[in-house]
């Protein structure tokens, strides 16, 4: 998940959908999110890379709307709503995700173990 | 052109010592820098002491003086002749040198040049002045207001000029060098060409001509003592200012024991500088104790002992390379030493097993004899008092003076004072009555007993100790530049004495470059580190 800046960032993404839940007044997504661009990403517990600026999953409420779409700790939100999260402020990042108008936020993470999924399944098919 | 100078001590009251702050010794050594340049020769006289004609006599002495071609004629001495010598004739030497009044042709050569070398500097001006009315007095013009005021400024400044050269000259020796004070003689030798030339234009132009202006002769005689006081000035600059900024560090190593200290020098030569480290080992070094190497001479003298090599091929295993073409035997006395640092590299050797038990327990032997004498000190102090002035006019029975109340506490602290040096091998550098002396000096000054006790605890420099231990006051310095070259960086010399030597080695103070930068007051800003965390 290093980046290298002006170059284009690969990553394999997970689809995730999560429906907002009404709680009186506000809509909540049931997670919490620590990074940003203007944040210090040295104390960042779940980047490999401690220069990534991005933000990132801290913490699920348990038996939350995030908690049962598929929604882990750690995670890296790449996309929400088709809107990128790589290099945004993390007021910004609130802002996208708590838009009073939508119920429904489809997001894009990368977690480090879906790499790892996804070079197994590559490496158990040798090439010829 | 590496030779050997040496220098034996025994110039220490040599005419040497004495003119070395005397103008004589730069006319002195005028004439031997006038002849040849005797640096270039490498060779040294040794001035034997009056009372003791070991190395030569009077007679060869005097001759040598008057020599002017000296340099070249003599000898070198070496080392060897002076290391024949045992200690009772040093201490002999040393106490004679001390008794005699000098009867040192030399001495009293260099200070007759002195003598007449500050007269004529001093005499001139005077003369310049006298002079003109001796001899041409009716043709002289009368010295107007002008003049007279030059009278009182010549006189302050000859007043000056002589309260000067007494404070820089005129000062006690401290040390006989082997060689010349170089500055010292370059500065008599531009005196008298100084005078000499004011001399000779006075003679040809003034006295032949029998000039009438008072007032030119005696602005001429002014312009002689300002520039007198600027040789001074110059004479001050070169002897006293030149060194003081240190330049040079110079690690200072006793060959005995290792005893290393480092001391920062000016640019000196390398007999000054040596001289400053001589003086600095006298207050730093602590004193040189032989009683204490002869631990590890032991161990030494066992090394040696433990292996005997024989040769069983049949070839002859002595004549250890006596003849320097002998390359059969030397290559045999090689492979003996080669077989045995082979044999003792495979030897169990327990020697330093012994050597570890053997510290520990001297180690514990002495804190059990300082614990016993720390107690019986404190206890033997408890004895007296000191006498208020109240009491001293209402009972005078049995009131003893400070050497009286030592003598009394002495005996019971004695034993275990005497044990105590005995285990760390100090008993020599301590007598009784030094002890006793020291004693009471400590009651006299209200001193407590741990004060009285740390002299013996730990040695101290030599300086401290009775005169008789610093037994060395004469040097030899070996050098192989030349001793009058200044200090340079990575210069090597020794200084040797009866027991031991100083090996000193020089190091360059690095050039520094400095840089500066500047930080404006109002830079200092800080920002939080942020680490929000939000839920959503």
């Amino acid at each position: 998940m290093s980046f290298v800046p002006g170059q284009p960032l690969t990553a394999v993404v997970q689809r995730i959908q999560i429906q907002k839940l009404r709680q009186g007044e506000n809509l909540i997504l049931g997670f919490s999110i620590g990074g940003g661009i203007d944040q210090d990403p040295g104390q960042n517990p779940f980047s490999d890379d401690k220069t990534d600026k991005g933000i990132y999953v801290t913490r699920i409420t348990p038996g939350g709307p995030a908690d049962a779409a598929g929604l882990r700790m750690g995670d890296k939100l790449m996309q929400v709503n088709g809107w990128d999260m790589t290099m945004v402020t993390h007021d910004q990042a609130r802002k996208r995700l708590t838009k009073k108008n939508e119920d429904v936020v489809r997001l894009l993470v990368t977690r480090k173990s879906l790499e790892e999924a996804v070079k197994q399944s590559m490496g158990s098919f040798p090439r010829q | 052109m590496d030779t050997e100078s040496t220098y034996s001590g025994y110039s220490y009251y040599s005419g040497r010592s004495r003119g070395s702050h005397r103008h004589g010794e730069r006319s002195r050594d005028r004439h031997k820098t006038r002849s040849k340049d005797s640096r270039s020769e490498k060779s040294v006289t040794i001035n034997t002491p009056p009372a003791e004609p070991l190395l030569g006599d009077s007679a060869v002495r005097g001759e040598q003086v008057q020599d002017d071609n000296w340099g070249e004629t003599t000898t070198a001495v070496t080392g060897t002749s002076e290391h024949s010598l045992s200690q009772e004739d040093i201490v002999r030497i040393t106490k004679d040198l001390e008794d005699s009044v000098g009867l040192d042709c030399r001495r009293y050569f260099t200070l007759a040049l002195a003598v007449i070398l500050g007269l004529l500097v001093f005499l001139t001006p005077l003369a310049f002045l006298v002079l003109p009315h001796l001899l041409w007095p009716e043709k002289l013009q009368s010295c107007g207001t002008a003049c007279e005021g030059l009278f009182i400024s010549v006189a302050f400044k000859l007043l000056i000029l002589l309260l000067a050269v007494w404070a820089l000259f005129f000062r006690p020796p401290r040390a006989g060098l082997p060689r010349v004070f170089v500055f010292r003689a370059l500065l008599a030798v531009l005196v008298l060409l100084f005078v000499v030339s004011y001399w000779l234009f006075y003679g040809v132009r003034i006295l032949d001509s029998q000039d009438e202006n008072y007032q030119g002769i005696v602005q001429y005689a002014v312009s002689l003592v300002d520039a007198l006081l600027f040789i001074h000035y110059l004479a001050i600059v070169l002897l006293e200012l030149r060194q003081l900024q240190p330049c040079f560090s110079v690690c200072v190593t006793r060959s005995t024991d290792g005893e290393i200290r480092h001391y920062n020098l000016g640019q000196l030569s390398i007999q000054r500088a040596a001289l400053a480290i001589l003086e600095h080992y006298y207050c730093d070094f602590p004193v040189s104790n032989p009683a204490l190497l002869s631990a590890s001479k032991s161990r030494a003298a066992k090394h040696l002992a433990g292996l005997k090599v024989y040769n069983v091929d049949g070839e002859f295993p002595e004549a250890p390379a006596e003849g320097p073409g002998n390359n059969a035997a030397a290559g045999l006395v090689h492979s003996q030493s080669r077989a045995m640092i082979a044999a003792a590299a495979r030897r169990r050797d327990t020697s330093h097993n012994e050597l570890y038990y053997e510290e520990a327990e001297h180690e514990r032997r002495v804190r059990k004899r300082k614990a016993r004498l720390v107690v019986a000190v404190e206890e033997a102090f408890t004895h007296i008092k000191r006498m208020q002035e109240e009491e001293q006019k209402k009972a005078p029975g049995d009131v003893m003076d400070p050497r009286e109340a030592a003598q009394a506490i002495f005996p019971s602290m004695a034993r275990a004072l005497q044990k105590y040096l005995r285990t760390t091998k100090q008993q020599h550098c301590h007598s009784m009555e030094s002890i006793q002396q020291h004693l009471a000096f400590c009651i006299t000054n209200n001193m407590t007993p741990k004060a009285f006790l740390e002299s013996y605890l730990t040695p101290g420099p030599t300086l401290q100790y009775s005169r008789d231990h610093w037994r060395a006051r004469q040097w030899t310095l070996i050098s192989e530049a030349s001793v009058t070259s200044g200090l340079k960086d990575g210069s090597i010399f020794l200084l040797k004495c009866v027991d031991f030597s100083l090996v000193v080695t020089t190091k360059k103070i690095p050039y520094i470059q400095m840089s500066e930068e500047y930080i404006d007051p109002k830079s200092h800003k800080f920002v939080l580190r942020l680490q929000s965390e939000t839920s959503v």
